[in-house]
């Protein structure tokens, strides 16, 4: 009798327990879910939310910060955090600007370059990490300073206007293949290789052990600080390509210009499931959240709230997905201790 | 009563009986209806092997666990230790083995943290709290500049802050876990003689040491543990250290002992490693098929060789050859790729990414062996994942299966299947059966025999000396970072494996040990 009343109570913990988990896993379609919710609560109040034109346009934004955010996760899951992806985002902006006004290096010249400089730029963060071991965000908290006293510098008081860049230079911010943006198709191509990448190279399966246990990775052998250094890397250069296509969308381009956007790159990674003490999350979770935020700051448009409400919901997001985040993690954990004891 | 501090000479005393105390963890009965007590003005010795659990009695007097059953009368009173605070509140104080000051605050400040005297307006009277504290290291008969910061300071100074401190909440029962681990002789003196001061005006004092030969000279009266049960308490006139060591020997475990294999050629040598700090002059050597036990207490030194010969710290001195050649591993891959492997103490922290899946732990040490094209195949990773928990007989429902989800013992098999993924020539095990139940652990058991036999050489780092004495073709005795005995399987006994580990020689004159042991 109480036999059988002990294996129903294991049963109703492990299911709970798994559920739990399902949900864990599930942030994607969670993500995805609240947004067809919000979706049709707006469009209710505003019709014109549910038009080709301004999904489009919320996709395209939404993609731009998407490409930062993947590179801002991979950093993230390896327990490290870039605060200086918008600095990095700005002065590649500004550069790359500057050298289609002056038409220096060509329009395919000045993008490379500007895919360089976000690439070195993540490096030296990668070495001040790795190398010279200052904690990641104040670290990064450095640089982002230094990025931008740089950005300052290099633009002074100039500003590079729509009309110095080439013909046809910010139309694929416009422009759809298929039907599909051109911005999006770019953030889908980072979001898949990224996630091919993740899943089955060494590269990946070593980017979460490293997160998810140090100590362990420490103990296998895996070269930790060769695997924190890479994903800074590719956060800056992924930062460049946000740099990029911020020209294409903006166009007119000053050394302020990107300023504020960590909040957004990083609220988009956390959102997304991405766990902020590392070790788990995925790249379309991160996409996904990126683009929650986009639909976010729409609808305040549309609804006709300020948009002095943003940064603080862009705040208010990241605290409750983290401590849902938290409450989920402890629940998990709580139901297979019980589970173990038997 | 000036400055808030007691004098010692007028304190009241406080005599403590804990009747029938047990604690259970899980699996494991740390406490078996258990009793003592603390009688002012006596030093009580509190001794037994590891696991015997002397630091679960120690807890519960903190209020850090709640005993499952039993009770504590302080002078007669039922009390409950719900928590830390209301154990200092009942005049319960406990010094750590490891200090817990805060570095960056003054003496002064970590004696009187959270109780300083309060001038008007409720802020703090700094001037009174230095004068305070002062007086309590006069008591001590100690002196301290009580307005510098403890970052610096030794132990053995942090550990008197400690004693302060308990004083200065008018301690009355007095606990000390492992005091003198880590102190000089002369500092231990020091201690001593302020320990005796404190029984001298009425304090209760709870010893807990691994050395006995402290025991013999601090303490009054002695109880010993093992296994979670009472064994005896005597006074310490009455005992020898021989008695002592018998008492805390003579577990019965059912275990599965090594099938017999023939040794083979030399593996590992070990000559005269030394790390600073940790340990010196280490030498040894292991055999193909040999299992060579570790023995030693809890912080002899055992953990700490193993990761020296396993690549993650460094040594200072002394050489390591492998196969006959001399190496020098500068990572733990280094090592691997040399054909050592090393199952880690604590498998949470340090053996397994418990989000990972079983497959997944299994191929991480063996990544770039198994995928030197960068590409990971999920196929390739089930396959050899099935291979080798299929060997160890893991309870799951599959290699896909999330490790955290698996049973200790089972996690254990998982661990041991990736280092064999591995392929070493040797194997070091470091606790390899803690916290698993007792069928999980005869099948670690036995798998550890068969990979003997199957060529590999074995150290079996271990507390549980029955299992040490069962597996081992010889057995190693560290204390504090020296070997003091190499006993071949034929002539171990658990006493003479313990003499060594508490630092004595031999307990009976057997001809082949240095003198020394005859005043014992």
């Amino acid at each position: 009798m109480s036999d059988s009343g002990a294996a129903v109570a294991t049963l109703s913990v492990r299911s709970r327990g798994q559920w739990l988990a399902v949900v864990a896993r599930q942030r994607e379609l969670s993500l995805v879910a609240i947004m067809i919710v919000l979706g049709g609560l707006v469009t209710l109040t505003a019709p014109q939310f549910l038009t080709v034109s301004n999904l489009s346009q919320v996709a395209v934004l939404a993609a731009l910060i998407a490409v930062a955010a993947v590179g801002e996760a991979l950093v993230v899951i390896t327990r490290n955090v870039d605060l200086s992806v918008e600095a990095t985002m700005g002065l590649v902006a500004y550069c790359v600007a500057s050298l289609l006004e002056r038409h220096a290096l060509g329009t395919t010249g000045a993008i490379a370059f500007g895919l360089g400089l976000g690439l070195v730029l993540g490096m030296v963060n990668g070495i001040v990490v790795t190398v010279f071991r200052v904690p990641a965000i104040v670290a990064t908290l450095g640089t982002l300073s230094i990025f931008r006293g740089i950005d300052y510098l290099v633009a002074g008081s100039h500003q590079v206007p729509l009309a110095s860049l080439p013909d046809g230079f910010t139309n694929p911010a416009r422009d759809s293949v298929l039907g599909i943006p051109i911005f999006v198709l770019v953030a889908l191509g980072i979001v898949v290789i990224g996630s091919a990448v993740l899943r089955s190279t060494r590269f990946g399966r070593q980017l979460y052990a490293v997160g998810s246990n140090p100590e362990a990775a420490a103990i296998l052998g895996i070269p930790s600080r060769l695997v924190v250094f890479t994903a800074f890397s590719v956060c800056g250069l992924l930062a460049g390509v946000a740099g990029v296509l911020y020209v294409m969308e903006f166009g007119t381009i000053n050394g302020t210009s990107a300023t504020g956007l960590v909040l957004a790159v990083v609220a988009a990674v956390v959102v997304g499931g991405v766990n902020i003490f590392g070790g788990s999350g995925t790249l379309v979770g991160a996409a996904l959240g990126a683009l929650f935020l986009g639909f976010i700051a729409n609808a305040l448009i549309l609804v006709g709230l300020s948009q002095f409400w943003l940064q603080a919901i862009y705040g208010l997001v990241i605290l409750l997905a983290v401590s849902a985040d938290a409450i989920i993690v402890r629940r998990i954990q709580r139901a297979t201790a019980a589970r173990r004891v038997r | 009563m000036t400055d808030g501090v007691a004098d010692l000479a007028t304190m009241p005393t406080l005599r403590a009986d804990l009747r029938g105390i047990s604690k259970r963890f899980g699996a494991t009965q740390a406490l078996d209806d258990v009793s003592l007590t603390l009688v002012p003005g006596e030093i009580h010795g509190l001794v037994g092997e590891n696991g015997a659990g002397k630091s679960t009695l120690v807890k519960i007097l903190a209020g850090i666990h709640q005993p499952d059953n039993g009770t504590i009368a302080l002078d007669g009173e039922p009390v409950e230790i719900a928590g830390p605070a209301q154990a200092r509140a009942l005049g319960i104080a406990v010094v750590h083995q490891e200090p817990r000051l805060f570095p960056d605050l003054t003496v002064a400040e970590n004696v009187f943290i959270g109780h300083a005297p309060s001038g008007r307006l409720g802020t703090i009277d700094w001037s009174a709290t230095r004068r305070s504290a002062a007086r309590l290291f006069d008591q001590l008969d100690v002196q301290f500049d009580v307005g510098a910061p403890v970052r610096g300071l030794s132990m053995a100074d942090q550990q008197l802050i400690e004693i302060a401190k308990s004083l200065s909440v008018d301690a009355r029962v007095l606990i000390l876990d492992e005091p003198t681990a880590s102190l000089s002789a002369h500092e231990v003196e020091r201690l001593f003689a302020i320990v005796r001061r404190l029984r001298d005006r009425g304090v209760a004092v709870l010893f807990v040491s691994h050395r006995l030969d402290e025991v013999f000279a601090l303490c009054d009266r002695a109880t010993v543990f093992r296994d979670g049960r009472h064994v005896v308490t005597t006074s310490t006139g009455e005992l020898t250290t021989a008695d002592l060591v018998r008492h805390m020997v003579g577990r019965a475990v059912s275990l599965f002992p090594k099938v017999e294999t023939p040794i083979g050629e030399l593996l590992l040598e070990v000559e005269g490693l030394t790390r600073a700090g940790e340990f010196r002059d280490i030498s040894f050597s292991v055999r193909r098929g040999e299992i060579v036990g570790l023995a030693g207490l809890v912080g002899a030194g055992r953990t700490e060789v193993a990761r020296v010969l396993f690549g993650i710290d460094r040594r200072d001195g002394g050489e390591i050859r492998l196969g006959g050649h001399a190496v020098s591993f500068a990572t733990p891959s280094e090592a691997m790729d040399a054909g050592i492997a090393y199952l880690p103490e604590d498998r949470h922290q340090e053996g397994l990414v418990l989000d990972f899946s079983i497959a997944q732990n299994v191929t991480l040490p063996i990544l770039p062996r198994l995928f030197p094209r960068l590409l990971v195949r999920a196929s390739t990773e089930r396959r050899v994942a099935d291979e080798y928990t299929r060997q160890f007989d893991v309870r799951m429902t599959g290699v896909d299966q999330i490790v955290g989800a698996l049973s200790g013992g089972n996690q254990q098999k998982v661990v041991l299947a990736k280092w064999l993924a591995s392929k070493p020539r040797v194997l070091i095990l470091d606790e390899p059966t803690r916290g698993i139940d007792i069928g999980a652990k005869v099948e670690v058991h036995r798998i550890i025999s068969e990979l003997a036999a199957s060529g590999l050489g074995i150290v079996l780092i271990s507390s549980d000396l029955p299992e040490v004495l069962a597996m081992s073709d010889r057995i190693l005795v560290l204390h504090e970072g020296r070997l003091t005995a190499e006993i071949p399987r034929a002539r171990a006994t658990e006493e003479r494996v313990m003499f060594a580990a508490t630092g004595n020689l031999e307990p009976v004159a057997a001809g082949d040990q240095t003198s020394g042991a005859a005043d014992v």
